[in-house]
């Protein structure tokens, strides 16, 4: 203990005091603080970075399923679409058809009423000109029976004898 | 930058070549500083372990002078006539007090690694029985001795070392060169000491003095293993003012429960609480510090001490092993005892700042948290309560 009191320095220990003291000032202000500080932006530019990577991916991965939503709903838009017009064209084909019998139809029976009446005013015609035929040829026939005067009598006769029988 | 350090290298250069042509000029005839027996051994390993006022770097003897090789260093001393300064050469490597230097009206001798001055008309030194002086008194020695010049050199390197690095931060993130190795151990302190041991909350205002300590106390651990021979940390004026440094700062950042815990501990009888202040405040103020500057003054030391003792092997057992087996158990010895002072260098260092944190972070910490109550309703300690226990 006396050898070790006896070897402390106050000198020394004044010198190192100030020297620390110095050095740690000196080694505080040019190089911890700049040190430390730019570590820790570092390390917060890290964590930063990191932080935004993540956030990159998740919004990827939402884009991603964003767009397969869109692209989805784009193909069902297209099959609807596609379905519609299917339907459309074949309700198109349906109703012309439809349209087409109907006029159809209406055209037979316009014919038909047509022919019918034509047919009718033939068989008129026909009648009137085979009863003026037969009025002429009677007429003809008549002139002829009655052109003497023997033969009108004979007509009386067989007139007369039928109408005795009765 | 580099211009500047280039310049300061060779500064450094011609300064230790100018001094070592110095060296080599002065001799003494008288001494045979040879080390042979096993006092010599005692003797060398105790002056080595003292601070010294010289750089010196070796000795050999040519045509029966015995020369030194190294450089002599400023003596700056506030003595009864005011302050003195010389070179340390005007000693001419006298240790016994028998040169004696006057200098501003003062006489001074060195004697075992101190500067005395001498009684107003004593022409030289006289000693009593048990060899200490007695016409003599010692003086206020602000030399720049061998573990001052270790302390500037030390303090210089890491203020060129880290503020380079720090330099490097303003241009690219991730530093290069040199910078990639100290990082990892800027945040190996900082991560690993400053902020488990002091708190999330208030670590970045001490970890300024943690890292300058850290590394300081680091470099001068190995810088004692060169063979330079500076013994910077195994002095106790320097584990004394490193100790006290943090005795400071954490009296002064010490909050109101850090106070209330030293001077009335709640939660014990009333009748203990003057009791454990007294512990307490012992604790604070004597314990704490002392456990820092012993541990680490004691460490350095022993290392140092048992690295010579074992390279002395080579002398003390000659005769008994012959002068190959000495050596070589010697140097296998020593090889890996210098081994484990590199993992002490290392280590110490650590403990220090380690434990400087802990104490810091034990006079800041919040003790806003509840404690769990036991069936009895006494409060039951939380890992904050007992980690003081554990030091």
């Amino acid at each position: 203990m006396e050898v070790l009191i006896n070897d402390f320095s106050p000198g020394l220990f004044v010198v190192q005091t100030i020297l620390l003291l110095g050095l740690i000032f000196l080694l505080v202000k040019f190089a911890w603080k700049p040190i430390l500080t730019s570590l820790n932006e570092r390390e917060s530019g890290i964590k930063d970075a990191l932080a935004a990577a993540d956030k990159a991916r998740t919004d990827m991965q939402n884009l991603q399923a964003d767009n397969e939503k869109m692209l989805q709903e784009a193909r069902a838009e297209r099959e609807s679409m596609l379905k519609e017009a299917r339907e459309i064209k074949e309700k198109m084909i349906s109703d012309s058809k439809e349209l087409a019998k109907v006029e159809g139809d209406k055209m037979l029976k316009q014919a038909q009423v047509a022919i019918e009446s034509e047919k009718k005013a033939a068989v008129a015609d026909i009648k009137n000109q085979v009863a003026e035929l037969s009025v002429a040829i009677a007429e003809k026939v008549i002139k002829e029976e009655l052109s003497s005067s023997e033969k009108q009598l004979k007509l009386v006769d067989s007139l007369l004898s039928d109408l005795k029988l009765n | 930058m580099k211009k500047v350090s280039e310049t300061l290298k060779t500064a450094a250069l011609l300064f230790v070549i100018c001094f070592s042509l110095q060296g080599f000029a002065s001799s003494d005839e008288d001494q045979n500083l040879s080390v042979d027996t096993k006092d010599e051994v005692d003797a060398y390993i105790t002056h080595h372990i003292k601070d010294a006022h010289d750089f010196h770097l070796f000795s050999y003897t040519s045509n029966g002078e015995r020369k030194h090789v190294g450089f002599p260093l400023p003596v700056i001393v506030w003595s009864s006539n005011g302050l003195a300064t010389f070179m340390s050469s005007a000693f001419h490597h006298d240790d016994d007090g028998k040169v004696v230097v006057e200098r501003n009206g003062s006489s001074f001798v060195k004697l075992h690694s101190k500067i005395y001055e001498l009684e107003a008309g004593a022409s030289q030194v006289e000693f009593d029985e048990t060899h200490h002086a007695t016409n003599a008194h010692k003086v206020l020695d602000f030399s720049i001795t061998k573990s001052v010049m270790g302390i500037l050199l030390v303090g210089l390197f890491m203020l060129i070392v880290f503020s380079s690095l720090a330099k490097q931060y303003t241009s690219k993130k991730v530093p290069t060169g040199f910078g990639r190795v100290l990082e990892p151990l800027v945040i190996y302190v900082r991560d690993e000491i400053a902020r488990p041991n002091i708190g999330e909350k208030k670590y970045r205002k001490f970890t300024g003095y943690l890292l300058t300590v850290f590394f300081f106390i680091w470099i001068l651990n190995l810088l004692g293993l060169t063979p330079f021979g500076f013994n910077v940390t195994g002095q106790l004026a320097v584990t004394a003012a490193l100790a006290i440094f943090t005795l400071i700062i954490y009296t002064v950042s010490g909050n109101k429960d850090y106070w209330m815990h030293i001077l009335w501990m709640p939660g014990v009888p009333v009748l203990i609480r003057p009791v454990l202040a007294i512990i307490e405040l012992a604790g604070a103020f004597i314990i704490k510090p002392f456990s820092l500057l012993v541990r680490l003054f004691a460490n350095i030391s022993a290392g140092h001490i048992v690295v010579m003792s074992l390279i002395a092997i080579m002398f003390t057992l000659k005769n008994s092993l012959g002068v190959v087996g000495a050596t070589g158990l010697s140097l296998v010895l020593s090889f890996f005892i210098t081994l484990i002072e590199v993992l002490v260098a290392f280590l110490q260092a650590y403990i220090f700042t380690m434990l400087s944190a802990l104490f810091i972070g034990m006079a800041v910490a919040e003790h806003d948290h509840e404690h769990e109550h036991d069936a009895q309703g006494h409060e039951l300690p939380d890992t904050e309560d007992v980690r003081g226990d554990f030091i």
